[in-house]
């Protein structure tokens, strides 16, 4: 929608064209398409939050749920306040982060309901292993605020710089967090974030890409298809880049809490079980 | 050591975050204009005129295509072809079209009244006619959906209200007013990306916007010493300094250079 500079082709909200359903042409079919599609992610977050209230015994989980559809319904208000202001590239760039941040509490919702989740043991590291929990978090946090950067630039709210200084950072703490899981824990952590390099390097060049067919289509007299291309799908790595980045820190979070709550729970020190290995 | 590690990369966010910051410009405001009391009316009988020609030097660059492949509709209404964008339009006797030519300087604080004629600007084709288009500050400018098919007008200045109106086909004409002067105002449609138009807002009628022939006529100008300046979408702006006595007629060329 973004990239087809099609943001403003309904005019009004929550209504489009002053109906359910406008004609589905030109700009207008990505724009409605867009609200159709968020309508209906709506909706199922409804139904989780309800589900998920109702059905779940950890109380820290049904507020998830609970802050999960708060975070859709505003941000829902968001991209209606950026249809009727023309977006202002602050609201459009909120619109845009907390978008993440609801596919990020949703991703959490997904693993710690599952099976995995519930019978993971927690264990202390690997005997001499380093803790890679903080840098898990760290990267974590580090590759949202590059989609925040990455928001930025796209709505005209910064520059390319900071995004280019973050994808920077995360390549840093993506090879370190590599190196230490490849060295010292077992080969399924190795593997799950030997991907999260891959993406991330795959991302890292995509986003190179992106920047230079930017640059080459600047005189365009309208949006060309490379350009609408290369950009979506480098958010759309982004986005997957966030998501395993988030399951592994989710992951080493249960799987080895820290050593004082382990020691203080005095939870098994036995060795993973095979049938709950939930690696990628 | 733990804790160092913390602050470090702490450190490292809060320096990429603090080092953005927006590129864009803000727009200069520029205040409402008061309500202004006419000034003296010009003898039109010492009035003087500036003519010209805006000419084009060098290479006639290869016009842009335009798409329409995104409606059907807009595509038929070419016969399935793509057309020539009008960005840069350079007319057989080697003249630029689309060029808004102005006075820029030398009318000092007279005020004229908004004519009572509304300039129009039209959507025909799933194109805006005419792509360059002068107003007065205050005069209406009537926006027309000539197609059947569904457009939005936006308009995006920096200095007056920004808008966003959609206009069905059939649908009853778009009536604007811009308070205060601006140059120039893109005017776009997001269902249809390509189409884009530009609304140059003056505060006095002494404007024209060269056509098939490049030539412009800026009629009625009293006496005194002027700035004439020429806008072009992707060329720019040129100006010129002309002195009028009465009765003058001068001529004032301008010539835009491609690449």
């Amino acid at each position: 929608m973004t990239s087809n500079d099609a943001g403003l082709a309904v005019p009004d909200w929550p209504l489009s064209y002053g109906r359910l359903m406008p004609p589905m042409v030109g700009g207008i079919f990505y724009e409605h398409g867009h609200r159709m599609v968020a309508t209906f992610v709506g909706m199922v977050t409804v139904i989780l939050a309800i589900w998920t209230g109702a059905r779940e015994a950890r109380s820290w989980v049904r507020r998830l749920g609970w802050l999960n559809l708060t975070v859709v319904v505003v941000q829902g208000l968001l991209g209606g306040l950026t249809v009727l202001y023309f977006l202002p590239p602050a609201i459009s760039m909120a619109h845009a982060s907390l978008a993440q941040a609801f596919f990020c509490i949703t991703i959490t919702l997904a693993v710690v309901t599952g099976r995995g989740w519930i019978e993971e043991e927690a264990l202390p590291a690997p005997a001499g292993a380093p803790s890679i929990r903080s840098l898990s978090l760290w990267l974590v946090g580090a590759v949202y605020l590059q989609t925040v950067l990455g928001a930025g630039n796209r709505h005209n709210a910064i520059g390319i710089l900071p995004h280019i200084a973050g994808a920077t950072g995360v390549m840093v703490l993506v090879i370190w967090l590599a190196v230490l899981a490849h060295r010292h824990y077992p080969a399924h952590w190795a593997r799950h974030a030997a991907l999260l390099g891959t993406v991330a390097a795959l991302q890292t060049i995509l986003g190179v890409a992106t920047l230079l067919v930017k640059n080459a289509a600047m005189t365009a007299v309208q949006p060309m298809p490379d350009r609408v291309w290369s950009a979506t799908t480098h958010v759309a790595l982004g986005a997957l880049t966030l998501a395993i980045a988030l399951v592994f820190a989710l992951r080493v979070c249960r799987r080895f809490p820290g050593s004082a709550s382990a020691g203080e729970k005095g939870v098994s020190r036995t060795p993973e079980i095979p049938g709950l290995d939930f690696s990628v | 050591m733990k804790y160092s590690i913390h602050v470090f990369l702490l450190t490292v966010v809060l320096a990429i975050v603090a080092c953005g910051k927006s590129e864009a410009p803000a727009p200069a405001e520029t205040p409402a204009p008061a309500a202004e009391t006419p000034a003296a009316a010009i003898d039109e009988a010492t009035a003087a005129t500036v003519m010209g020609k805006v000419s084009f030097a060098g290479t006639k660059p290869t016009p842009k295509k335009i798409r329409m492949d995104a409606e059907k509709y807009c595509t038929e209404q070419h016969s399935g072809k793509p057309i020539d964008s009008d960005e840069v339009v350079v007319n057989d006797n080697g003249t630029l079209a689309n060029v808004f030519v102005f006075v820029k300087d030398g009318l000092g604080d007279r005020s004229f009244p908004a004519p009572s004629q509304p300039v129009v600007l039209d959507q025909k084709g799933c194109v805006y006619t005419p792509h360059v288009v002068g107003a007065m500050t205050g005069q209406s400018v009537d926006v027309l959906n000539s197609d059947e098919t569904t457009h939005n007008v936006h308009p995006q200045p920096k200095n007056n209200p920004e808008w966003n109106i959609s206009q069905p086909p059939k649908a009853e004409k778009i009536t604007k007013t811009f308070a205060r002067e601006e140059l120039p105002i893109p005017v776009k449609c997001n269902v249809h990306p390509w189409m884009k138009s530009y609304i140059l807002v003056v505060k006095h009628p002494f404007f024209g916007v060269t056509g098939a022939d490049g030539s412009f006529t800026l009629k009625g100008l009293p006496p005194g010493d002027y700035t004439i300046a020429a806008w072009h979408e992707k060329y720019g702006a040129s100006e010129q300094k002309v002195t009028l006595t009465a009765k003058d007629s001068k001529t004032v060329d301008f010539s835009f250079a491609g690449n």
